[in-house]
């Protein structure tokens, strides 16, 4: 296959950022490299470094010039047009010139109702247009209303602000705010409970030092792999089988089943998948995980690794995420030189690495098919399941994906035993659990608690509502999750008590609004994140998410078409076929907050329900 | 380098002639297709099941001779057990499976699905779409009256991530001027349903050109040339393989988009007659389409063994010489 380039030449800059990823080429004659072009496995991985390879123009130069996209296809055998479908994919990847620092701004639910559109409002009259663009769920939500600045240059920045005001947004445009090398006390302000005896899955968080292996270690850390790596793989899977461990990314999935099903699989290689792209609206507990015990979550993985067979790890990690991706890729580099990750791991036949993959701003790319075509250099758009990823998944192979917090679980099951893990919690719902709660909470962060805690308990460890004020909407689960009212405290926080109640636990998030909020408001704001967010292949969810926020937008304006009950029906058919027909779980979820809310909430102003 | 070379040894000759090798029985599955049992292939789609007891399951994105995209979900069916409806042009068969193709839950989402089409892409040269949407009884007139339409380039130069929130009370859609900057075929994408097909057409099911691909996310998502620079300068050979499948007419022979702007397009008045391309060895069938003694496009059976439809630029635009002119210079 002839690739075809129509760009200007990369300049020599351009070429060199694209090499510090790349490598030198091999040859460079005039024509560029000779392309050959083959759906070997090989060319897979190549292909995957296409990502990396926006990312380092990105940073360089804030946005990707012609010149060094042609140079990236020539170099990786992409074609233009495809590398061109991929880059215009991910809102961190700008195809026209752009001032060096932006501004993202979140403007989603848990910063709006702290002020997120003033804050838009007054960058809009400091820095004009250009300087600054609005942002979907940050996952600061503790600390609404956050931002984050993004610089490029030789050398490139991203410090997230948080609270934020235009002051200090502004002073962290100006200046390189110097990156804390340890960051426990700040994250303090992230865990409410800091202190507190009982704690599991953040016994470290703001207190060992996240920099330190030695620390990590000296507080137990890699005693679970240690012993993992003396059962054997068949033991470590019979003692998560026998935790009843469930993924914390959503979606509940017995964990034990997917490590056995990768473990039997006979296709070659298998690699295991960390999912830390967390960007459901309401959700930073992954986030305080990786900043405040990232040994932990690459401990996990390893023990992933030894008993489902993998040598390869991928740990993809939402690109807005500065501080976590900083504080990972120093401990796998200290676990590296330590022989914790690498060739015969701790002296046994066992090797295991672990690459860091950036995301480039898509929600979708946390679901996982859709992540694993968005490391493969691809779109990232999810595939239809079957084949499952246990079976099909990474470069075509069979590949556990676990989210960042069903990780950290696991040197937890391997220490106490699966037997006694399962016994924590609720008979449906095994474990700790860590729940994101923001909105209008006196004391708003990740909380760890035991499956089955009421809401209400919840929301009072909390500190309550913020000024005494009476709650006028939990949501409950983020945006794919669902509306639940003040009526519904007593709902059990457990996977079996929330689906009794027709919600869902989600990623855990816990998202309060008092009686000030306008929920027609918020409800418009969360359609449009799903209109955003949808990658666009299919049907139902790339017209139905317009559909439904265009009809929002009538009610809300008091301007339903025919009847305000035709509206409401409209709403459902819209509803059912999103939930029904669509591909994947963001078009399947894309309704429920919605229609939450109008059973029992009723969102919208009088006048819209007069007509 | 030695006598005994493999140039101077041809291997033996076969001591007896090849013989074909026997056809494998496949396995055959058992299922039920609306309550009528149905035995298949192993490796039948559901889309193969319900065409072999001639239940007609509408499609949008799938072709035969294309890698099955499963995106415009028109082709959706129940299935006992599955929690979503399921694609049927993709999903294979198994053992079993209990299959409901006209349940009030499959009209819906397939009424939907067209309604969701209708009000946002222009269907009127696309007569399958159209016909399967009064067969659902889809009203795309539901979501209120169509916004202007976008200016020429706009939908392509939309960043992903962030619209502004919809000011009218207008339904969006994809209408934008269409896009003419060669001689042979035009893209107008207000007809476009997003199928894939030319994309896939053009890459690794057909053409390994790549010229085009999906661009953009959500709503926003189009088919564009790389930074959506103009076909003349894109990778585009002119083999005219996405117009073929194209299922909406959005990709459009000059020669046909011309005479439907004067108004003198009328298939009625068309012959189609098979011919044999001349130019090469290879040898494709070519079905040219003529009116008023006019080639005025030209397809290729999907069935031809070879070629499966597809054509090079030579066979699919290089008539002009029947007609004595260029095809350039009408
Ligand atoms: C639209 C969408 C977004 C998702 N985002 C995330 C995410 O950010 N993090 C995550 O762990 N799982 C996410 N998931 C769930 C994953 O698909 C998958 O179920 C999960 O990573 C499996 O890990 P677990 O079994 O440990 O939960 C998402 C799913 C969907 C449909
Ligand atoms: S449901 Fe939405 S996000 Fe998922 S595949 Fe379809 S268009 Fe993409
Ligand atoms: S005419 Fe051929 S090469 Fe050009 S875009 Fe269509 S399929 Fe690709
Ligand atoms: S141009 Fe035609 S073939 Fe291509 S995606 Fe659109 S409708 Fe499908
Ligand atoms: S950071 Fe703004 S809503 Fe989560
Ligand atoms: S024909 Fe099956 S999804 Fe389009």
């Amino acid at each position: 296959m002839d690739l075809h380039f129509h760009g200007p030449d990369a300049t020599l800059t351009e070429r060199s950022v694209v090499d510090s990823v790349l490598g030198l080429p091999p040859s460079e004659g005039p024509g560029g490299l000779r392309i050959t072009r083959d759906e070997g496995h090989h060319s897979l991985v190549q292909r995957s470094k296409l990502l990396p390879a926006f990312h380092a123009v990105q940073n360089r130069f804030g946005w990707i010039p012609p010149g060094a996209m042609d140079y990236i296809c020539r170099r990786l055998s992409v074609p233009p047009a495809e590398a061109h479908g991929v880059a215009s994919f991910y809102h961190m990847f700008t195809l026209k010139s752009t001032p060096p620092t932006v501004v993202h701004v979140c403007d989603d639910v848990a910063c709006r109702i702290k002020g997120s559109e003033g804050l838009c409002t007054e960058l809009q009259h400091a820095l004009g247009a250009e300087g600054w663009k609005r942002s979907p769920c940050l996952g600061q939500c503790e600390r609404a209303p956050a931002a984050l600045v993004v610089r490029a240059g030789e050398t490139p920045s991203a410090t997230s602000v948080a609270p934020a005001n235009s002051q200090s947004l502004l002073a962290a445009r100006a200046a390189d705010l110097p990156a804390s090398a340890d960051t426990r006390e700040s994250i303090r302000a992230s865990v409410p409970q800091f202190g507190s005896d009982n704690l599991r899955l953040l016994s470290r968080v703001g207190r060992v030092n996240p920099c330190s292996l030695e620390a990590y270690q000296a507080s137990g850390g890699y005693s679970a792999l240690t012993k993992g790596i003396l059962q054997g793989p068949e033991a470590v899977i019979a003692e998560v089988m026998a935790s009843k461990l469930m993924g914390r990314g959503g979606a509940a999935f017995p964990t034990g089943r997917k490590w056995e099903a990768v473990a039997k699989a006979p296709a070659r290689p298998h690699y295991v998948v960390c999912n830390a792209d967390e960007s459901e609206p309401g959700t930073f507990k992954d986030r305080v995980l990786m900043e405040g015990d990232p040994f932990a979550v690459i401990e996990g993985m390893t023990i992933a690794g030894l008993a489902t067979g993998s040598e390869q790890g991928y740990l993809y990690i939402r690109g807005e995420y500065p501080q976590a991706t900083e504080r990972l890729k120093h401990a796998l580099e200290a676990a590296r030189a330590a022989h914790l990750l690498g060739p015969k791991i701790l002296g046994s036949s066992f090797s295991f690495d672990i690459e860091l993959r950036s995301g480039a701003g898509a929600y979708i790319c946390g679901e996982e098919t859709a992540l694993f075509n968005s490391i493969e250099g691809k779109r990232g758009e999810p595939r239809n399941k079957p084949p499952f990823p246990v079976h099909v998944g990474l470069f075509g192979k069979p590949t556990v994906i676990n989210n960042v917090e069903t990780l950290v679980n696991i040197p937890q099951i391997l220490a106490l035993g699966g037997e006694a893990y399962s016994r924590i919690g609720t008979a449906g719902s095994a474990g700790p659990k860590l729940f994101c709660v923001s909105g209008h909470v006196t004391r708003p962060g990740v909380y760890e608690v035991d499956f089955g805690i009421t809401l209400g308990q919840l929301i009072q460890q909390a500190g309550g509502v913020a000024g005494g004020k009476a709650i006028r909407a939990v949501l409950l689960g983020g945006a794919a999750g669902s509306f639940v009212g003040p009526d519904q405290l007593n709902i059990p926080l457990s996977f079996e008590g929330t689906r009794a109640a027709g919600a869902s636990l989600g990623s855990g998030v816990v998202l309060v609004f008092d009686e000030s909020v306008d929920l027609a408001d918020i409800l418009l704001r969360i359609a449009a994140f799903f209109r955003d967010e949808s990658c666009g292949q299919c049907v139902p969810c790339r017209v139905g998410t317009v559909r439904q926020e265009e009809l929002l937008h009538r009610l809300r304006s008091g301007k339903p078409m025919r009847s305000y009950a035709d509206e409401l029906e409209l709403l459902k058919e819209i509803g059912q076929v999103m939930r029904d027909a669509s591909i994947c779980g963001l078009g399947q979820a894309a309704s429920n907050a919605v229609e939450s809310a109008f059973a029992t909430l009723n969102p919208m102003p009088k006048v819209a329900q007069i007509r | 380098m030695s006598d005994d070379s493999l140039w101077f040894r041809p291997p033996p000759r076969p001591s007896h002639p090849p013989i074909a090798p026997t056809p494998v029985e496949t396995p055959r599955v058992e299922i039920s297709i609306d309550g009528q049992a149905v035995a298949v292939p192993d490796t039948a789609t559901i889309l193969d099941a319900c065409r072999s007891i001639g239940i007609d399951t509408p499609t949008l994105c799938y072709l035969e001779t294309l890698t099955p995209v499963n995106v415009c979900r028109v082709c959706v069916v129940e299935v006992k057990g599955s929690r979503t409806l399921v694609p049927a042009c993709s999903r294979r068969v198994e053992p079993g499976m209990e299959i409901q193709t006209n349940s009030p839950r499959v009209q819906l989402s397939r009424k939907m699905v067209l309604e969701f089409l209708g009000s946002s892409v222009d269907l009127s040269t696309a007569p399958t779409a159209l016909e399967y949407s009064s067969r659902y009884g889809a009203n795309a007139g539901r979501y209120g009256p169509a916004k202007e339409a976008a200016l020429a380039g706009e939908r392509d130069a939309r960043e992903p991530g962030h619209h502004h929130p919809p000011g009218s009370l207008h339904a969006e859609t994809v209408a934008q001027p269409v896009k003419i900057d060669n001689n042979l075929y035009v893209r107008d994408y207000s007809k476009c349903i997003l199928c894939y097909k030319c994309v896939e057409a053009c890459g690794t099911d057909a053409q390994n050109t790549f010229a085009i691909a999906v661009a953009g996310r959500g709503f926003d998502a189009r088919i564009s040339t790389e930074d959506n620079i103009p076909l003349p300068d894109s990778a585009c050979v002119y083999c005219g393989n996405c117009i073929g499948v194209c299922p909406t007419g959005a990709l459009m022979f000059k020669s046909e988009y011309d005479l439907r702007q004067r108004g003198e397009w009328d298939e009625a008045r068309q012959t189609k007659t098979d011919t044999i391309c001349p130019y090469c060895g290879v040898g494709c069938t070519l079905s040219l389409h003529v009116q008023d003694n006019q080639i005025v496009k030209v397809t290729s059976p999907l069935d031809v063994e070879v070629t499966h439809g597809n054509l090079c630029i030579k066979g699919r635009f290089g008539y002009g010489f029947v007609q004595g002119g260029d095809p350039d210079k009408e």
